[in-house]
Formats: structure tokens, sequence, C-alpha cells
């Protein structure tokens, strides 16, 4: 029996009095990887933050591990889970290094400099995302694109047991997202838990092992990608119709999607 | 650009270089300033006198004028060493501002406490109120800065948090009416107008050993704090919701930051009136040379801007025919000064 790394229950959760998550109940398996999709507004996003203990509920609860996410202190938080956020500011001018170097404060006391193996951790990544060359850059001189390659690079040398995704290729070309998304999915095999919120149906079905359809703040359907997507659920979900093929090579589902009139 | 050559900005050399250097240009700027003025005295005997006072070992000083123990002691050295912590202390509150703002334009006074501190210091004026004697100014412009702060800070924050946005227009708003109460206060004060508006323009004339250890004591333990949190501070530049994953409960950080900030500028601006440009361009022009790791930005700020100010004040004691209000010396020094690492650096801000 695989081990339930969160369990969600009766949560709710509105922005003043506009309600965004509208009671759900959920479990995620620990050592998958769970996507989170559904349409704009539908409190992916919130939902995310919540289990980051960024938000805190009104009602319901998260619990984490087996223990409620908002008694755990945060910087203990800090080492078992990480975020790359969908909207992130970068206004100093930070070298990639020191940014992605970042990712290793949870570990590090306030003001020692980082051991030899912190610092050949932060090489590591940096190597595993082809970004040595520019290691030393400043991070403003960076396309926006290239910004969230360094932020996400920042969340894998975090290494931590979860990794929550929110839209985190949202501003890469497609040969960086399936490079990251690659890395990720290779996380799973050490027993890693990765969360994220997709908007391209198409890259949840070839990454996530499990999927979550969410519309107005409630749960559509959870199930294993196999099973949940379909064009029933996806229709039904975001009002879009199409018809779902098998990659030839992959054997993955994939989603052929139609205009909605006839122009 | 500067560059980065380990890992991380705490093993750099030459970060540990910077700070060597700008602790001796401090140091060396006390012992010379302390010698000029109307009776010359050698930077050689500056130190003596300095030593022999604090070893209480006076026989160093024969040979010496009598009179140049005193000058140095009781006269200069406060005035000397408060334009140094003053100056020390607005960079440090304007790093923070700066970070915690995410604006370049930030700086102590962002938050009205100048404003606040302005119409404590002239309201005291205006009613010759003789609570504390010479303490009455100063404790005044402390209250009206607290005021503020805690006022400006209340009407920005909603459910427990504070938008940088908010602060800043709601900073912007109360130094307006409080600028025009002080206007106000102008208006009225017939023959005491000119004492409101020399206070306002700043000055480090006759500071005693009180006002050293005054500001010393809230620069110093509002610094310490600052810097505790320099690391929180540095990861607050990624935004919160990065800078809650990484442990840091930005929020909290924000607030406590934003306070001691204050603190420091109020208990600068409480005994020297308002100096302006030194909290601003200080972190610009540090940041240039360190980088924008707070760890280094903090305290290599701070020893700047002591140097700095310390200079601006020797200039308008020592230098000048005649004393110019500080405050009007470091807009005239830090406005040009301000434009040009603008012009320089535009693209880099504009990018931030």
């Amino acid at each position: 029996m695989a081990k339930t790394i969160f369990k969600i229950s009766g949560l709710r959760f509105s922005f003043g009095r506009q309600p965004v998550i509208n009671g759900i109940d959920l479990d995620l398996e620990a050592g998958l990887f769970h996507g989170i999709v559904g349409p704009n507004g539908s409190g992916k996003t919130t939902l995310l933050m919540l289990m980051l203990g960024y938000y805190r509920a009104e009602t319901g609860r998260i619990l984490f591990d087996g223990k409620d996410i908002l008694s755990i202190p945060r910087r203990h938080l800090a080492r078992e889970i990480a975020l790359v956020p969908q909207d992130f500011s970068i206004n100093f001018d930070f070298s990639v290094r020191d940014v992605v170097m970042m990712g290793r404060y949870p570990y590090l006391p306030r003001f020692s400099p980082p051991s030899r193996e912190e610092v050949q951790k932060v090489s590591d990544i940096l190597r595993e995302m082809g970004i040595s060359k520019f290691a030393d850059r400043s991070i403003l001189t960076l396309s926006g694109g290239e910004k969230q390659w360094v932020v996400f690079a920042r969340a894998l040398v975090q290494d931590t047991p979860v990794l929550l995704l929110d839209e985190a290729t949202s501003n890469m070309d497609i040969h960086h997202t399936i490079y990251a998304l690659d890395r990720v999915r290779q996380r799973i095999r050490t027993g890693k838990t990765i969360i994220g919120v997709f908007h391209d149906l198409n890259l949840a079905a070839m990454y996530c092992d499990r999927l979550i359809f969410m519309s107005n703040g409630r749960i559509v359907l959870e199930g294993s990608t196999e099973e949940a997507f379909c064009e029933e659920i996806i229709e039904k979900t975001f009002g879009v119709s199409g018809t779902i093929l098998l990659h030839p090579q992959t054997g993955n589902k994939q989603m052929m999607f139609q205009k909605e009139a006839t122009l | 650009m500067v560059q980065h050559e380990q890992g991380d900005v705490l093993c750099k050399k030459r970060n540990v270089l910077v700070l060597l250097i700008l602790s001796i240009l401090l140091g060396a700027m006390i012992l010379i300033s302390t010698g000029m003025g109307y009776i010359h005295i050698k930077p050689f005997a500056v130190a003596e006198i300095i030593i022999s006072r604090l070893t209480g070992n006076w026989h160093h000083l024969d040979g010496l004028d009598k009179v140049f123990p005193y000058v140095v002691w009781q006269v200069r050295l406060p005035r000397i060493l408060t334009a140094a912590i003053v100056g020390a202390g607005l960079s440090i509150s304007g790093v923070i501002f700066q970070g915690i703002l995410l604006n370049p334009l930030a700086d102590p006074y962002t938050l009205g406490v100048s404003a606040g501190a302005a119409f404590g210091a002239a309201i005291a004026l205006l009613l010759e109120l003789p609570i504390l004697g010479v303490y009455t100014i100063p404790l005044f412009a402390f209250v009206g800065a607290l005021s503020t702060l805690l006022f400006v800070l209340s009407i920005s924050s909603f459910d427990g948090r504070i938008a940088s946005n908010n602060l800043i227009l709601a900073g912007i708003i109360v130094a307006t009416i409080l600028s025009a109460g002080i206007s106000f206060i102008k208006y009225v004060a017939d023959e005491q107008v000119s004492v409101i508006i020399f206070w306002l323009l700043g000055s480090f004339n006759s500071r005693t050993w009180i006002d050293v250890f005054l500001t010393l004591g809230i620069v110093t333990v509002g610094g310490l704090f600052c810097l505790y949190f320099a690391r929180d501070l540095n990861v607050m530049a990624l935004g919160d919701k990065i800078a809650i994953s990484l442990g840091v409960q930005a929020s909290k950080v924000r607030v406590a930051l934003l306070v001691a900030a204050s603190l420091i500028a109020a208990g600068c601006v409480a005994v020297s009136g308002i100096i302006g440009f030194v909290g601003l361009v200080v972190p610009h022009l540090m940041r240039f040379v360190v980088g924008p790791d707070n760890r280094v930005l903090i305290p290599s700020s701070a020893l700047l801007g002591g140097s700095l100010l310390l200079f601006a004040d020797t200039l308008t004691r020592a230098i000048l025919p005649h004393e110019i209000p500080i405050g009007v010396l470091t807009a005239l020094i830090g406005g040009p000064v301000f434009c040009y690492i603008f012009r320089k650096h535009r693209r880099i801000m504009i990018n931030g």
C-alpha cells in the first residue's frame, strides 16, 4: 500500500467574498506525478498554494505526511516541499548562481558560507540544466523563459521529497519544456512526488501518472491518466471537444482539438 | 557588472576587502575631520587625544596645547560621530526600504517618517514646550515619526498582508497631509518660523555625547536586527511565494524590517533633522560595488553612508566659508550623483 503524502478534507477558501475552493477532498499518493488541470479561475493555483501553507483554509484541512500543514514550521517545510511558482519577480542584480544557491538556504545557517558539498550541488544542477556557462551572468539580463528556467533550477536544487509546479514551463519553448519536465519525471524514480498545474492538456497526459480535473473550485474527477483523460471529462470540464488518439510510438494519450465554430 | 568568482558572496575575498577598505576610510575620515576646523589639529594628535582619553593615560599629551583635548573630545567628536552614525543609519534604512518595497526610489522616508518627524518637531518648536530641555524637539520628532509609521502601516495592511504599492501610496498620502500641516504651523508660527525652517533643513551643530549614544544605540540594535534578516530579504526579491517555499515568513519579516528600518530613520531624523539623499543614493552605489546580497550590502552601505555624511558635514563645518544646512548640501551633492548613476545604470533599474 503506497503512502498518502497529502490528505485534503473539506477544504474551503475564498478571497474576500469570492469563493475559490468550494469543498475539496483529495488524497494524493506519494511517488507519483499528479497533474492538476482545469479552466482559468477554477482554483488550481489556489489549491497548490493551500498545499504549501501559503494560504490558510477557512474550513477543512490539509495533512502533509500525517501532520496539519499549518502546524509544521516554515523552515522545516522548506526541506519537504519546493515550488516553481507561476508568477515571480526578480528585482535585483543577482547572478544565476546566486539565485540557484537560494534553493539551498533552507539547509544553511544564515551567515555561514556554503560548504564545498553545497557548492557542488549547485554546480551539478547548473550542469544538469545546461546553464553552467551563464552561471555568473546577472539574472536581469535573461529573457522571461530563461529566468523561469533559473527559478526552476532553484527548485530542483532544493531537493525536497515534494515538488509543486504551477505552470512551471509557461514561458519556455517546447524543447526546454520537455527537457525540464523530463528532469522532473526522472526524479519520480528516486521516490519524489510531483504535483503540477498544467494548461497544456497533452503535456499533462504525457507526464502525469494521475490527473485531477478542477472546475469552479471543485474536483470534477481524480483518476489515473489512463482512465481520466477522456473526451467526455475534458468536454465536461473545459467545454471543448476533440478526439483522443494514441501516440504511435509511445502509446501516450493525446487530444486533437476542434474549432468551436465553423469559420 | 559585479564579477561572481565563487559560489557565494560570503566567501568572496573581494567583498571582505571592500568592507575592510570602507572601515579604514571611515576611521581615517573621523581622525582627519576631527583635526579640521578653526583650530587645526594634526590627525596624529587627534589619535593621541582619543587614545589617552579612552585609556585614561594622560601623559601622552605632554607638549600638546591644553585646549586641544577639549576641542577634540567635547566639541568636535560628538558632532563627527553623530554625523557618521546618522549616515550609517540612513543608509541601512535605505537598503531595507529598497529591498522590501522592490522600488529603486524608496528611501528611509518613503513611509512618511520624515514628514512625521518634521510635524512633531514643528509642533514642539511652535509651542516652545520645555518638557525635556534640549531633548524636547528630538522626542517630539521621534514620536511624530513613530505615530506616522504606525498609521501608514495600519491603513495599508489588509488581511494581515501588506503590499508594497499600498505602502508607498499610503506613505505619500500621509506625508502630503503632514506637509500641509507643517505649512500651516509655519504660517501661524510668526517669529518661530525661522527656527522651524532651520530644524527641517538638518544640522549636526552642537551635538553632545548623549546624541552619539542615542543614535549609536538605535542604529546598532536596528542594524543588527536588519542584518539578521538580510538573507531572508534576498529571497524576498524573488516574490513572496518563492520566499515562503524557502522557509521565509515573508509577511512577518516584511513588517519587522519595515518597523526596524523606520525606527532607525526616526532616531536619526530626531537628532539631525531631515537629511535627504544619503539613504537613497548610498545603497545604489554599494549595489554596483558588492552586488545585491543584503548580507554584504547592509554593512558596506552603513560604512560608506557614515563616511559620506561625515564628509558632507565636514565640508559645511570646516571647509566652506559659511555653514550651510547639511540637508541642503546632501541634496545638492546627492542629487547630481543620483542622476549620474541613474543614467549610467538605467537599463538595470528599468529591467527590475
